[in-house]
């Protein structure tokens, strides 16, 4: 599964409904950064769907979200199990230093 | 470990490395980019003008273009020739002997000719809470954090072309934008100088260099030294910026590839053959006069074509 995009209405139905970890991406187009990371998060959402779920966070129309979880920086993404904010990723990183982060989130397909 | 075999490799992937990839791959010597790791800093692929806003200097952009912008257009200029892409870090290298090698992790490459783009990454303070609040109110990416400072005030720290390009582009946002520099004049450009000066937003506090930062959860505060009479004040800023300056990446070429006493590689004058015969150097990792984009790109042009001659004359 690709990753999906959230908005201010849709986010906290999202999050918290979710039966797996979901990474928040939160990102903006005019950050470089946000760019390079994205295809990283969309490939590894592809590879561990059903593990975790990829979803992105334009944080230009949704400022409100963005507050709320005090990012001052992006991109930050920050995973949410069961509707809470378990861990919190600061800066474009790669795709192992990623999957590192991630790695307890994953089940046992790795 | 698994081993494949190149024509060219570049290590590096801003204007200079994606020229060379642009040149070699029209010569139809299908280059290898080992073009970085994502990052918030500038050292990643595109390098440093992932981090600018408008490039207003770039030959054939009138109006000017986004440096995110142009970095994707030059690596999609690279691929539609046959460049091919690695988004890692090369972890070693072996000159010594040909074919070279270079290793991203437990794979190795293999290639007749390297051409280096490795380019330069930007300095930080060195302080101790700068690992801790990054993210948090300290930002090495004045374009990707900006938004959040909107009514802040905040402080940009340096004095060269990207700390006042910055500072100007956060008074977008931000109530009041102090640049601290340790000296009593600018290095950067004029143009930009007369920008800030004219910026009613922007402060300057000359003299000054930041010796400390405050705040737990977020940044609260940070402590500037005087450098004429050793004086510590505490400015009230929620937001510190940081463009001290570069450092070119040369540490995978220690005692390799011959450097001056700064780290930057040294090239033969009018090329860019380094020490070691076949393995050529360009952009701002040989580069610390210019530092420009367009300077960047036109060695990254002349690496190609040296590189290419010289694969050539091994076949003579």
């Amino acid at each position: 599964m690709a990753s999906i995009n959230l908005t201010t209405s849709t986010f906290d139905e999202t999050v918290g409904a979710s039966s797996v970890p979901v990474v928040v991406d939160f990102w903006a187009e005019w950050c470089g950064p946000c760019k390079m990371v994205a295809p990283i998060l969309d490939e590894i959402a592809t590879e561990h769907a059903g593990n975790l779920t990829v979803a992105k966070l334009n944080v230009d129309e949704n400022p409100d979200i963005a507050m709320r979880y005090q990012v001052m920086s992006i991109p930050t993404m920050i995973v949410f199990s069961g509707g809470e904010a378990v861990r919190r990723i600061v800066g474009a990183k790669s795709k192992s230093a990623l999957l590192g982060e991630f790695s307890e989130f994953l089940g046992n397909s790795h | 470990m698994s081993t494949t075999s190149e024509r060219v490799i570049i290590i590096g992937s801003g204007p200079a490395g994606l020229t060379a990839a642009i040149y070699t791959a029209r010569a139809s010597l299908s280059p290898l980019v080992i073009e970085g790791e994502p990052s918030s800093t500038s050292d990643q692929p595109g390098g440093q003008l992932m981090l600018t806003t408008e490039v207003e200097n770039f030959p054939g952009f009138p109006t000017g273009i986004m440096g995110p912008e142009l970095m994707m257009n030059f690596r999609s200029q690279a691929e539609r020739f046959g460049a091919r892409f690695i988004t890692e870090k090369v972890t070693s290298i072996d000159f010594s002997s040909r074919p070279f090698r270079v290793s991203v992790r437990d794979t190795e490459y293999l290639a007749d000719a390297v051409i280096v783009s490795t380019g330069a990454r930007s300095l930080m303070l060195g302080l101790e809470a700068e690992e801790r609040l990054i993210g948090h109110g300290l930002s090495t990416c004045a374009t990707c954090d900006g938004f959040f400072f909107r009514g802040h005030e905040i402080a940009v720290v340096g004095g060269g072309d990207s700390a006042i390009e910055e500072a100007t582009f956060l008074t977008k946002f931000a109530e009041k934008v102090t640049i601290i520099h340790r000296r009593d004049e600018f290095r950067a450009s004029k143009i930009m100088q007369e920008r800030a000066f004219a910026n009613p937003k922007i402060e300057i506090l000359w003299n000054h260099t930041v010796t400390d930062i405050h705040g737990d959860a977020t940044l609260t505060g940070i402590e500037v030294t005087n450098t004429v009479d050793g004086s510590v004040s505490t400015l009230p800023v929620t937001g510190l910026f940081i463009a001290i300056g570069h450092r070119p990446n040369t540490d995978l070429f220690a005692g390799v590839l011959d450097m001056d006493e700064t780290g930057y590689l040294v090239t033969e004058p009018g090329s860019t053959r380094t020490n070691i015969e076949g393995v050529f150097a360009c952009g701002d990792v040989q580069d610390h006069t210019y530092r420009q984009a367009i300077t960047a790109a036109g060695s990254g042009c002349m690496a190609a074509i040296d590189a290419e001659r010289w694969l050539e004359a091994q076949h003579d």
